[in-house]
């Protein structure tokens, strides 16, 4: 099927620039078949129905829009207290000097950019086949174009419970940068992983991330995407469900002009459990888009989303989330929660929960409000002494808590909290 | 203590005056009580003493220990010693009971330019506080009120109460929900603030709040006004009388 030929114009412009990281046989395949999926879709466009709340205008553009730099001199860097392995990126480029030797038993950790070069590698049935996946009922063109063109990324594979976490770091040193990176993660049965990430780092920032976990495994992921307010970053997360395995994911967002995070979560295997679970909080022209696809597939599986948002001065935030229970799916437990705190008028939510069934013994629940701050909450803290703006963010991280509590690890869900309320703080002026 | 001087207030949003002409002054050490029916602007009074929003007042002030509580913020007002015991305490899901003592008696201690209650103090005069008021370590860990039973909502405005050791205390219909059990526990907590330096107003419905609250002068509130004042015989007349006698004798 032929694109229309303006959406062709732009799609091949989109291309120009770009270049396919060199690779062995197997990355070779996944990348062509990932370039005719995208050549298939074309870029996204308002009228396409899950961008509708978003303007793919600057993900589309040919080259990034430029995002002027941030130094953060009053916050150490976040994850700092944890023993993890540190792996970073400078706009999306490997800087192996920065990083940590990757040495945790029960973990293989390579660069895409070495690893694909060879012709047989086991991520070959996870790099693009979970995307691939992924790209029905609901086109997913940025992480095909990310498949067929990711610069670098790594592929990890986990065949024991993970001592430490494994931290990928995203620095944003040129303000033109527009980095597409791409992570493998193979959890093997029973194995176990956590891995943090913070950033986005990259004026332009394109990312995927594809987490087969197989029989019994765990992943949990928690994800800080703060303070660097200019850049534009898509992000996609597709995880493929084994029996009995568990995924979490938890995403602090604060600011940031465009940010769009998509999570695609399939079951296959009966009795396995994901969570995923996103805090965002913007001012002005911040732009958050969370979008949800979990697909239950698999007997007496639980699936839950919450996502909060805190939106100010013409915020805006966007939640679309579905459940697709399909036939035989049954005792399918699943939970949906989106909710915005509009702290002005000029703040505004979009969202879009949506519930397909197909199995008749399911227990599916969902909701998504929207609303300022309690007023009568705010009087009972005012009347016993607490300022108002005090009392404003008490109440906007009460807002928040649900998410937050979303986090297992308690170390790092204060760590969380801790970020959200200086955040607030440094708004209170 | 506090002072109020012909206190007239409307609804912001309606043209409907509430408070037509209230003067009471409670006295430090005094304990005066407001009785009324439903309606007589008791709650009101209670809420435009505190600073609530959507009053407006038409005429007349009020004044805590000489400072205009009218021209201050709700939070001034509190730090300034003036404390409400909500009628309908709020449930805060997601803000920590100890998390909003803390603040809140930081809060009040920094606004008076006093130095902050270190942790230790504070865990140490909150357990004590909390004991004696039979609040367990449980309801202290849970959100502000949230899934709290009405009797364990008034004991925690006590709690409050004593965390923040104000100068006046409103309670704001404390006996309604309690049965008796839970009401002598609110009374014990309340009696045991009682002291020469601290005011207190009892609003309520019922004269039985009275009997473990022993009140020095009662007030009767009808249509936004008080139309009597009297010592605790006038609760004891209410009881045995209602309200109708009183408003046909005063008219």
């Amino acid at each position: 099927m032929a694109l229309p030929q303006a959406k062709h114009d732009a799609t091949e412009a989109r291309l120009e620039g770009l270049t396919r990281l060199p690779g062995g046989a197997w990355l070779s395949a996944a990348q062509d078949a990932a370039l005719g999926r995208f050549g298939a879709m074309g870029l996204p466009g308002r009228r396409d129905e899950y961008w509708r709340f978003t303007d793919p205008a600057t993900l589309n553009a040919a080259t990034a829009p430029s995002a002027a730099l941030m130094t953060i001199t009053d916050e150490a860097p976040i994850f700092g207290d944890i023993d993890r392995v540190r792996l970073v990126f400078v706009d999306g480029v490997f800087d192996a000097a920065a990083s940590d030797d990757p040495d945790l038993a029960g973990v293989e950790i390579e660069r895409l950019a070495e690893a694909g070069k060879t012709d047989i590698h086991w991520s070959r049935d996870v790099y693009g086949v979970l995307e691939a996946r992924g790209q029905t009922p609901v086109r997913r063109p940025f992480a095909a174009l990310n498949t067929a063109f990711a610069q670098d990324g790594v592929l990890i594979r986990v065949t024991g419970k993970a001592a430490r976490p494994v931290h990928l770091v995203y620095l944003h040193e040129s303000e033109t940068s527009d980095a597409i990176l791409h992570h493998c993660i193979k959890v093997e049965q029973g194995a176990e992983l956590t891995v943090l990430e913070n950033g986005p780092g990259a004026a332009r920032f394109n990312k995927v991330m594809e987490v087969d976990i197989a029989d019994g495994g765990a992943f949990h992921h928690i994800r800080a995407q703060g303070r660097d307010h200019e850049r534009r970053a898509m992000t996609h997360v597709f995880a493929r469900l084994g029996e009995e395995s568990l995924f979490k994911s938890f995403t602090m967002t604060a600011n940031g002009v465009l940010t769009r995070n998509e999570a695609v979560i399939e079951f296959t295997g009966d009795n396995a459990s994901a969570h995923v679970a996103g805090a965002a909080m913007g001012d002005g022209d911040f732009h958050h888009d969370d979008t949800v696809f979990i697909t239950h597939d698999a007997v007496n599986c639980e699936s839950r989303q919450v996502f909060k948002k805190v939106l100010r001065n013409g915020a805006t935030g966007v939640f679309q989330g579905k459940i697709l229970v399909r036939p035989g799916a049954q005792k399918t437990d699943g939970y949906q929660m989106s909710q915005a705190l509009l702290l002005d008028e000029n703040a505004q939510f979009l969202a879009k929960p949506e519930l397909e069934i197909h199995a008749d013994d399911v227990a599916c629940s969902h909701g998504s409000t929207s609303g300022a701050i309690d007023e009568e909450a705010l009087f009972y803290l005012r009347a016993r002494g607490v300022p108002r703006a005090e009392a404003i963010d008490m109440l906007t991280l009460a807002f928040l808590a649900e998410a937050i509590q979303e986090i297992g690890d308690e170390a790092i869900r204060d760590e969380i909290h801790t970020r959200l309320e200086a955040w607030l703080m440094r708004r209170r002026g | 203590m506090l002072e109020i001087k012909n206190l007239h207030v409307k609804l912001e949003e309606e043209d409907k005056a509430i408070l037509k002409g209230v003067d009471l002054t409670v006295e430090a050490g005094k304990v005066h009580a407001i009785m009324g029916p439903n309606g007589s602007g008791k709650s009101t009074l209670s809420y435009v003493l505190s600073g609530k929003n959507g009053y407006e007042v038409t005429d007349g002030s009020a004044t805590l220990l000489g400072h205009d509580l009218l021209a201050m913020d709700p939070e001034e007002r509190a730090a300034a010693g003036l404390f409400l015991a909500f009628q309908y305490p709020v449930e805060i899901p997601g803000v920590g009971n100890m998390t909003f003592l803390r603040t809140a008696v930081n809060a009040q201690r920094k606004a008076r330019g006093e130095e902050e209650m270190s942790s230790a103090e504070f865990l140490k005069t909150v357990r004590q506080k909390a004991r004696e008021l039979e609040i367990d370590a449980d309801m202290l860990k849970r959100p502000v009120n949230t899934g709290f039973s009405g009797g364990e909502k008034k004991r925690n405005e006590i709690l409050q109460m004593a965390m923040l050791a104000p100068k006046m205390c409103i309670l704001d219909e404390t006996d309604s929900g309690l049965d008796v059990d839970a009401m002598k526990l609110v009374a014990q907590g309340v009696n045991a603030l009682r002291d020469a330096g601290r005011g207190f107003l009892v609003i309520t419905h019922y004269q039985r709040l009275l009997n473990h609250i022993q009140p020095d002068v009662v007030h009767i509130m009808s249509e936004g006004r008080i139309i009597k004042t009297g010592g605790p015989e006038l609760a004891l007349e209410v009881e045995e009388n209602g309200y109708a006698d009183l408003k046909a004798e005063v008219a």
